[in-house]
């Protein structure tokens, strides 16, 4: 609320509000993390419950997995770019470099989509066993995070076109880029812990 | 096969108590809107509180919910004591008996000790730390407004649909399609999941505000003692709610959606849901009883005239308490099967909570040791609470103890022991901090008269209830069983207890006739201290203008406000120290998403996909507007200021009247 304005320090840093949602975003992360942690917890009990349905072995294929993987990883290093040309105070190249990660986000969650579809059609749905319902759950739940992620940066990017790079609409961006980086990072868990683990043992 | 939900069911009909009930709401809020739309006020109530940001508006908006909410889960606690005042009585039967020691659990719990105690914290908090708002004022109006949704969705159960029924814990597999298929326990997921991320979001909110906005000289370790337990309170929030959430979701989709999370077919696990609900539930005791130790340690330091004893070692226990909170779930099921060494380690770690809970014990008794202890209403309440709540805590040691627990587990020693627990530790707490504070809030006293009938009606109906319930747990009496039989020999322990409870609500009802009658009649004219109290809350107007500080104060010590009395420093304010103040906008979007996720809710409740899924869409409108939302807030000018401060500080009984 106070100004207390301190321009030495980054664009998204500068007002004493920005630095308050910023600290409040990490510690949303934090709920966040507490969250998925709940939903891996619940995955590592119920994976092996198949009830006759069909098995990770049966159903998992690495290579949509692998694009997706690929997709949503190369996203966050081109949001990193992304974040970088904000600090050269670049409206454009942020603005290119966020659509480039939002295409690739999309990318995932349409591949991840096909996926489900795939699986659905061999008869695996979220009703068929604990094992499934746990896998679709943890999965649809980031997959959700991706999706409003998308739609939560289209806003913002429209607010960048309309209002330039000012501390409320870097702030906004920076915020989106913790938590794309944290989505990725959620993704690494389950592309090791749901795909990897159980297609090895 | 899922089952659907037919247009008949929609009405409860058929019992009378709760056709009574369903006349008596309907007559209720005919009333309020007849009475608003009499008194002209709506634009008022929309402009002051439906929108407000204000953190004292939401805090006493919570308050009155919460109150509301003591009556509504106390009228649920009569009906079961008339129940089973005498063997064999035939005023409810078994169904209705489940669904009212249900509803009893989840509103004292969720709906009435958190806003009572987030309502406290709201008025309270950012006062202590001299700040002029919470971090985020807007998003803690949608935390209240998600809290009242959540409420409301959960209270209208009883009369459109049929309340839950498998007990506030609602253990897999009862609480599952395949033995409760009605839509009571709906409710249940969907409304405490909307609470729910209200709360979560309140724990955020506090954790920033304590952190980054505290005035000037504050270092941590020179907070209130209340501050700090509303810090520690709202990191257990952080870290237990999300726990919660996912729990009450995939309660949800087992429920609506057919999935297999906790079902005993196709692989489920009923005791996934037991140990999550614990995960969660355990660390919400401590979210509860951790800022009402705070209220206590502020109570009992100003009546006593004393600085809290040992704060350093008070400060380590309350994050003690909270690292162990997350590690005693498992002695809520020590008879489910998890084998003696689990159970060892979970008996162990229960136990050592004692330990810096004790240490806070002694901590109070040597504050008011040598003190000059003024019997103010709301130190009775601290003072009655230790011996009560040291009932509890010695009764909680021996059920920690995992052998032992067979003996005790599902009896009334349980309720007995919890009931020992929660209502010293957290209604007490409540009831002191609303004596203490209510000048603050309201700018008036409630009157000590009837405050202390209150007190003492209230202490002991509440020793009458639940004393009797340790010896018929020990002689064998389960809970949650709606009667008992004339050959049991219980009759006379259970008449007492509801002798007792009668007594309780007695005392609850001098509490409501002292709110009517101070607001009727009490004196206007007091000073913005009138406790002569230590915290910064009290170097300000009563009740508190809305920017709370025309000049953030500076602080050098522990109780900032009693080393400025003793010093004579920053109590008088000069003119061209002022300057212009900026405060958040009002905004109508927090009302907005708490009437859609109600909306939104009620229709999931019923199993309406399609149309909650339609009401969703409305959901993300409000998120969408607020994105766009760039209202920065306004100015309130130095003259303004100016004619505020000198209303309040020119009283008689002014702040420099205490200087002693």
């Amino acid at each position: 609320m106070s100004a207390n304005v301190n321009t030495a320090l980054p664009l998204e840093y500068q007002t004493e509000q920005n630095r308050m949602n910023i600290l409040g975003f990490w510690i949303f992360l934090g709920a966040e993390i507490i969250l998925f942690g709940t939903l891996f917890a619940t995955f590592s009990v119920l994976n092996a419950r198949y009830a006759g349905g069909p098995t990770p072995h049966d159903l998992f294929e690495i290579k949509g997995v692998m694009i997706e993987t690929i997709l949503l990883l190369t996203s966050s290093f081109t949001m990193g770019l992304a974040i970088f040309e904000m600090r050269r105070s670049n409206r454009n190249g942020l603005i290119l470099w966020f659509v480039i990660t939002l295409l690739l986000g999309a990318g995932f969650v349409f591949f991840e989509v096909t996926e489900f579809i795939h699986y659905v059609h061999e008869g695996a749905t979220w009703t068929t066993s604990a094992f499934l319902s746990s896998f679709f759950v943890l999965l649809g739940t980031h997959g959700l995070h991706v999706s409003m992620g998308i739609g939560w940066a289209t806003m913002v990017i429209i607010q960048l076109l309309r209002r330039g790079l000012t501390p409320v609409t870097a702030r906004k961006t920076f915020i989106i880029g913790l938590y794309w980086h944290f989505l990725d990072v959620v993704w690494i868990f389950i592309f090791t812990f749901v795909y990897l683990a159980r297609m090895v043992a | 096969m899922m089952s659907r939900i037919n247009w008949h069911d929609f009405f409860i009909v058929g019992n009378p108590l709760i056709l009574g009930s369903q006349i008596a709401i309907l007559l209720t809020m005919i009333g309020v809107v007849a009475g608003v739309t009499y008194l002209k006020k709506w634009k008022w109530l929309w402009r002051e509180w439906l929108t407000t940001v204000d953190h004292k508006r939401i805090g006493i908006m919570y308050i009155l919910s919460g109150v509301l909410m003591f009556f509504r889960g106390g009228v649920d606690g009569l009906l079961m004591k008339a129940q089973t005042s005498r063997p064999e009585l035939k005023f409810l039967d078994a169904q209705h008996y489940n669904e009212i020691f249900t509803t009893h659990g989840v509103i004292m719990i969720l709906f009435a000790a958190m806003p009572l105690l987030i309502g406290i914290m709201n008025v309270v908090v950012p006062l202590q730390i001299g700040a002029r708002d919470v971090a985020f004022p807007q998003l803690n109006a949608l935390s209240f407004w998600l809290f009242f949704a959540g409420a409301m969705l959960f209270n209208i159960s009883f009369v459109i649909g049929g309340s839950p029924d498998a007990g506030w814990t609602a253990y897999f597999p009862l609480a599952g399609k395949e033995f409760t298929p009605g839509i009571g326990n709906n409710y249940y997921a969907i409304a405490l999941q909307i609470a729910g991320i209200g709360t979560l979001m309140t724990g955020i909110n506090f954790v920033v505000t304590v952190l980054k906005m505290r005035t000037k000289g504050m270092g941590l370790m020179k907070m209130p003692m209340f501050t700090w337990t509303s810090f520690i309170a709202s990191v257990i929030i952080v870290s237990a709610f999300p726990i919660f959430t996912v729990a009450l979701a995939l309660m949800t989709f087992d429920r609506i959606f057919g999935t297999h999370f906790f079902t005993l077919s196709a692989g489920g696990m009923d005791m996934m849901w037991v140990n999550l609900f614990w995960l969660w539930g355990h660390p919400e005791v401590y979210i509860v009883v951790l800022p009402a130790f705070g209220m206590f340690s502020e109570i009992i330091s100003t009546f006593s005239h004393k600085q809290l004893f040992g704060y350093k070692s008070m400060v380590f226990s309350i994050v003690g308490i909270a690292a162990l909170s997350m590690l005693v779930w498992v002695h809520h099921f020590f008879t489910m099967g998890s084998g003696p060494a689990v159970n060892s380690v979970f008996s162990i770690t229960t136990m050592m909570i004692a330990i810096p809970t004790g240490v806070k014990m002694f901590n109070w008794l040597f504050t008011m040791r040598k003190g000059r202890i003024q019997f103010t209403t709301a130190m009775l309440w601290a003072l009655a609470f230790v011996p009560c709540f040291i009932i509890g805590g010695v009764t909680g040691v021996m059920l920690a103890m995992g052998a032992a627990d067979y003996q005790y587990h599902n009896t009334l020693f349980l309720v007995a022991h919890f009931h020992y627990v929660l209502i010293p530790g957290v209604v007490f707490a409540v009831f002191g901090a609303l004596y203490y504070w209510w000048p603050k809030m309201f700018g008036h006293m409630l009157n000590e008269k009837l405050g202390k009938i209150h007190f003492w009606l209230f202490v002991i109906g509440f020793n009458v209830t639940f004393m009797p319930m340790f010896f018929l747990g020990l002689d064998g009496a389960v809970r949650r069983a709606y009667t008992f039989s004339a050959e049991s020999g219980f009759a006379p322990l259970f008449l007492v207890s509801a002798i007792g409870a009668v007594i309780l609500a007695a005392g609850f009802a001098v509490l409501c006739y002292n709110i009517y009658w101070s607001a009727r009649y009490a004196d206007r004219n007091i000073s913005n201290d009138p406790w002569d109290a230590r915290t910064l809350e009290w170097a300000t107007s009563s009740p508190v203008q809305f920017y709370n500080f025309a000049k953030q104060p500076e602080v050098k010590s522990i109780d900032a406000f009693w080393y400025m009395k003793k010093h004579n420093e920053g109590l008088t304010l000069k003119e061209e120290e002022i300057e212009e103040i900026h405060m958040p906008s009002n905004s109508g979007l927090p009302f907005y998403m708490g009437v859609i996720f109600g909306i939104a809710g009620f229709l999931l409740v019923f199993e309406w996909k399609i149309a909650a899924l339609v009401a969703t869409v409305g959901i993300l409108a409000g998120l969408i507007v607020r994105s766009f939302d760039y209202n920065d807030g306004f100015h309130v000018k130095v003259d303004e200021i100016k004619q505020i401060e000198k209303a309040w500080r020119g009283k008689d009984k002014g702040v420099n009247n205490h200087v002693s």
